[in-house]
C-alpha cells in the first residue's frame, strides 16, 4: 500500500513537469521562394541534425505543411522546445506555365500547380493553430507585396506574435532599409539562411518573442 | 458603377478584352464575408479589374486567396488566380491620427480612405506597389 502511494505521488510530479514543458508551435510563413524551408532546415540541422524538407530554385517546392516535433533550441543557456511548422508559400495566383520555364514537362507543371494551390489553402488553414510565426521575406524583393501584408494582418487579428525575417541578405540586391521602412511597427531581422548569417540575432528575438506566447 | 467603354462618357475606359469596374463601399457594406468574396470573384471572373472603395478584413483577404486557389485547382478553365493590392490614403502613424481614423472607420463601417485593386492574373501581370505609388502591369 505505501509503495502504491509513493508510485502515484511520483507519477503525478512527473506528469506535471512534462505538462509545464510546453511545445511552442512555430510557423514559417511567407510568399514562395523566400527561404522558409532553408531557415527551418538550418534550425533543425543545428539542433536535431536532420532537415525538415527539400529546397529548390523552382517556386512552390514545399506543397504540403511539414513538421519537426520536439526541436529543443538552446541559446545562451536558455532552452525552449518547439514544433516547427514549415508551410507552403502563399500566393494569390498560380500559373502552370511559369513552371515550364524551368524545363518541366507540361503534365508535371500542371500537377505541381494543382498541388501548390492545395498547399496554399492548407497553409492558411494552419494559421489558427500557431503559437507564434516567423514571417520570412526575401530581402531582395519589394516588401509591399500584398501577400506579406495579408499574412501579417491575419496574425495580428488572431493575436499571434510575429517575427519578421528578411532572408538572403548575402545577395547584393538585398535592401534591409526598404524592408524596415515597410514594417515600422516590427523588429526586422536580416539573415542569410543559406550561409547561417546573423542567426544569433534571430534566436535572441525568437526567445524574446516567445515570452508573449 | 461600371465603366467599360467610351460610349459611357469621357471617364469610361476600355482596353482589349477587359474592363475596369468601380465598386463603392456602400455596395458591400451590408454583405457578410462570404458574399463579399463571391461578389468580388464574380466581377474578376468576368475579366474585370476591380477598384473597390475600402478594404477587406484580414480574414476576408485570406478567404479571397483560398477561394481563388479552389477555382484554379477546380475545373475553371483559364483562371490563374488574382492580383491584389491595397492602397491606403493616409500613412500617418501618430496616436491621435490613428484614433481619429478608427473613429471615422467605425462611423462609416469601413476604411473609406483606402482602395483595393483586384484583377484576374490572366490580365494583370503584376501590381507594383510602393508606399505612395501603384503601377498595374498588364499581360500582353
Amino acid at each position: 500500500m505505501p509503495a502504491k502511494i509513493f508510485r502515484n505521488f511520483f507519477s503525478r510530479i512527473l506528469s506535471n513537469i512534462f505538462r509545464n514543458k510546453k511545445e511552442v508551435k512555430l510557423g514559417f510563413y511567407g510568399p514562395p521562394n523566400v527561404g522558409k524551408t532553408s531557415l527551418a532546415n538550418r534550425i533543425c540541422k543545428d539542433f536535431t541534425g536532420e532537415e525538415i524538407g527539400s529546397v529548390s530554385k523552382i517556386p512552390h517546392e514545399t506543397r504540403n505543411v511539414q513538421f519537426k516535433e520536439k526541436v529543443e533550441i538552446e541559446y545562451k543557456g536558455k532552452k525552449m522546445t518547439f514544433k516547427l511548422v514549415d508551410t507552403p508559400g502563399i500566393a494569390t495566383k498560380i500559373d502552370y506555365e511559369d513552371f515550364l520555364k524551368y524545363k518541366m514537362k507540361k503534365g508535371d507543371a500542371k500537377s505541381r500547380a494543382k498541388e501548390a494551390t492545395q498547399g496554399i489553402i492548407e497553409s492558411i488553414k494552419w494559421l489558427d493553430d500557431m503559437d507564434m510565426v516567423v514571417v520570412v521575406l526575401d530581402a531582395t524583393e519589394n516588401p509591399y507585396n500584398q501577400v506579406n501584408i495579408t499574412i501579417i494582418g491575419n496574425l495580428v487579428a488572431r493575436k499571434i506574435p510575429v517575427l519578421i525575417i528578411a532572408n538572403k541578405i548575402d545577395l547584393k540586391k538585398a535592401d534591409m532599409k526598404k524592408i524596415e521602412a515597410a514594417f515600422p511597427e516590427y523588429e526586422v531581422i536580416g539573415i542569410s539562411a543559406r550561409y547561417g548569417e546573423n542567426l544569433e540575432e534571430f534566436y535572441e528575438s525568437l526567445f524574446k518573442l516567445s515570452k508573449k506566447v | 458603377m461600371k465603366m467599360n467603354n467610351s460610349k459611357r462618357g469621357k471617364s469610361g475606359l476600355k482596353l482589349k478584352g477587359f474592363s475596369i469596374q468601380f465598386l463603392p463601399y456602400s455596395e458591400i457594406r451590408n454583405l457578410d464575408g462570404e458574399k463579399r468574396i463571391r461578389k468580388i470573384l464574380g466581377i474578376i471572373r468576368s475579366n474585370n479589374i476591380l477598384i473597390m472603395q475600402g478594404r477587406l478584413r484580414p480574414e476576408e483577404e485570406t478567404k479571397l486567396i483560398t477561394d481563388a486557389m479552389s477555382l484554379i485547382s477546380g475545373s475553371l478553365k483559364d483562371f490563374r488566380g488574382v492580383e491584389l493590392a491595397v492602397v491606403s490614403g493616409s500613412e500617418e502613424r501618430t496616436f491621435f491620427s490613428k484614433l481619429k481614423q478608427r473613429m471615422a472607420n467605425a462611423l462609416s463601417g469601413g476604411d473609406l480612405g483606402t482602395i483595393t485593386i483586384v484583377g484576374p492574373a490572366t490580365i494583370v501581370k503584376e501590381i507594383k506597389k510602393n508606399p505612395k505609388k501603384i503601377e498595374l502591369l498588364l499581360n500582353k
